[in-house]
């Protein structure tokens, strides 16, 4: 046999075990959080709230989590949203690719998306120490917001920069003003904002360090925006670090049940984005 | 009331005369008379270029172009490529302010309205001139939300008249019977001959004096090209109709008045017949016989 059949033989099977490594490494890890958490996991986990006991092993479960990473997501991917459509129409319609403000501006998204988040953490919460705020459901959706920002900006820009130029002056020459093909952008890279939203929120649901000062951690649901929220890394962070074994296993229950959010928002973020694409051209 | 009104826009600026001649005359039940005509381009439209030079980042790209474009007749601008005919059409329509680096000089009167001065509007400029670009350019939404929107832009929100302009705009395109059963697909699900004439009839519906095409024809197949060229010949009774192109036998057949254009200058422009026949230029010559392209 030749030998670039050889080679290509062998840098195929290499391919091939990277990808079944990756593959090993997420069934590994759903293994692990199945199998110590399904143990601990009964319908109160997610019904109830920690009953007095509960960090001892005894009755309760993890609803102040979950509802709280919830309103903290659902929260400030919406801030999120409102932030950072605004600043990918302006850079990519109102400045020309070559413009050094839309540089200067991708260049401090690259910057802040590569910021780690217990950064931000520190930082919101010296902000909430100078302003004499106590951790918070609003010093958390705020943080948060911050963290995901760049994450919305980045993968819709990358979308954005994409835009057929064809179909900005498509619109344009029908009499639309700037403003108005805004419409238009926003159909055209629907399916990067769907791929940007769902990044945002797997981040921002699995982050700990952020919301550690800024939100802090409550066994009640917050009901005002100046109560503290729980949410549930922390729950995970808290109940593993625990000596009691119930409550270590309680620390993969809830991480079993971050998980399944994860996954359903996934395939739902697929669909949508499947459903949002039909209309785009390519 | 036997049957229903519709006027478009603002009846008195754009229509002239009265409603009865020139609205959309509806049925009672809603149906919509095709054979009518409910626009008329009465005003006499017309362009004249006068003494304009171009620049793009510092490069002349169009040298002191003195033109006057007649109305309702096909006014083809042919040349080789890199002549500067689709910067041209683009000043037509100010398009060409969305390119980086430009510099226009010189005036564009459109009906005796200079376009580049300081006070000219330009989304209203815009929606005179239907642009027709080189590949069919749907908006990434619905074939009716296609027609659609150039009208929601200039405000017309009313349904039914919506409805009724979608329909009368497809027809005009002749491409009402290929998607009446269709109209809330995606269109980039059509075939890019029918994408070619939904641009068409997206274009006309917001109502425009002019028809700019920059080589509309080109990236489409025979067939598809001759339903185009056979439209334009139909519209040119309701529009001044500019259309710039690389095949010289399609500015054989269907122009009426030619502009030949060489490294950013007008060398020659006249009605079709003189120049096809009798060019009085050598350079002109040398390029309908085939000598360079």
């Amino acid at each position: 046999m030749k030998l670039k059949f050889i080679e290509e033989k062998i840098f195929k099977v290499l391919m091939i075990l990277s990808t079944l490594f990756v593959f090993g490494v997420v069934a590994n890890i759903l293994y692990t959080v199945v199998k110590e958490g399904w143990a601990a996991m009964n319908w109160d986990m997610i019904t109830k709230l920690p009953g007095g006991g509960f960090y001892i092993g005894k009755e309760g479960g993890l609803l102040n989590a979950i509802v709280g990473s919830l309103y903290i997501v659902g929260a400030s991917t919406v801030l999120g949203l409102i932030i950072s459509i605004p600043v990918v129409f302006y850079l990519n319609v109102y400045r020309s690719r070559k413009s050094k403000v839309a540089y200067v501006a991708r260049l401090a998204f690259d910057i802040m998306f590569g910021i780690p988040s217990i950064v931000y953490g520190a930082f919101g919460f010296s902000i909430m120490v100078y302003l004499g705020l106590k951790t918070s459901l609003l010093g958390g959706i705020i943080v948060i917001t911050l963290l995901i920002i760049p994450i919305f900006i980045r993968s819709m820009d990358e979308v954005a920069r994409e835009l057929p130029k064809d179909i900005i002056d498509a619109s344009y020459s029908l009499g639309a003003t700037r403003l108005e093909t805004i419409k238009v952008v926003i159909r055209q890279i629907a399916p990067g904002i769907a791929t940007a939203t769902l990044l945002s929120i797997g981040r921002a649901i699995g982050d700990a360090a952020a919301v550690m000062f800024t939100a802090g951690y409550t066994d009640s649901i917050p009901t005002s925006l100046g109560q503290p929220a729980a949410t549930l890394p922390l729950a995970v962070f808290f109940q593993l670090s625990s000596p009691i074994e119930e409550v270590q296993q309680r620390a993969y229950a809830a991480a079993l049940i971050l998980t399944i959010i994860v996954l359903i928002l996934s395939l739902l973020g697929r669909f949508i984005t499947n459903r949002f694409s039909k209309n785009k051209v390519q | 009331m036997k049957n229903m009104l519709f006027g478009l826009f603002q009846k008195e600026n754009l229509f002239g005369g009265s409603p009865e001649k020139e609205g959309i005359i509806l049925n009672e039940d809603g149906t919509f008379l095709p054979n009518q005509k409910f626009y008329k381009n009465t005003e006499n439209s017309n362009i004249s270029v006068e003494g304009l030079d171009v620049y793009i980042q510092n490069q002349h790209i169009l040298k002191n172009i003195n033109l006057k474009i007649p109305d309702k007749q096909i006014t083809c601008i042919i040349g080789p490529s890199g002549c500067g005919k689709s910067t041209l059409l683009k000043t037509f329509n100010k398009l060409i302010d969305t390119t980086d680096g430009v510099r226009v000089e010189g005036k564009v009167l459109v009906s005796g309205e200079n376009l580049y001065s300081k006070h000219s509007d330009v989304t209203n400029i815009r929606r005179k001139m239907g642009l027709l670009s080189q590949r069919p350019c749907p908006l990434p939404m619905s074939i009716y939300d296609n027609i659609a929107y150039g009208c929601r832009i200039h405000g017309i929100r009313n349904k039914r008249k919506l409805n009724v302009i979608v329909e009368y705009y497809l027809r005009a395109a002749g491409l009402w019977d290929e998607v009446k059963d269709r109209l809330h697909t995606p269109a980039i699900r059509l075939s890019i001959g029918q994408q070619q004439r939904l641009c068409l009839a997206r274009g006309l519906a917001v109502e425009p004096q002019f028809i700019l095409a920059d080589e509309a024809t080109s990236a489409l197949d025979p067939i598809s090209s001759k339903t185009i060229e056979e439209l334009f010949v139909k519209l040119k009774e309701e529009y001044a109709i500019i259309l710039v192109t690389h095949t010289l036998r399609q500015a054989l057949r269907i122009a009426d008045y030619v502009v030949f254009m060489y490294l950013g200058e007008i060398i020659e422009a006249g009605p079709a017949q003189e120049i096809f026949k009798n060019p009085k230029k050598e350079l002109t010559q040398k390029y309908l016989s085939g000598a360079f392209s």
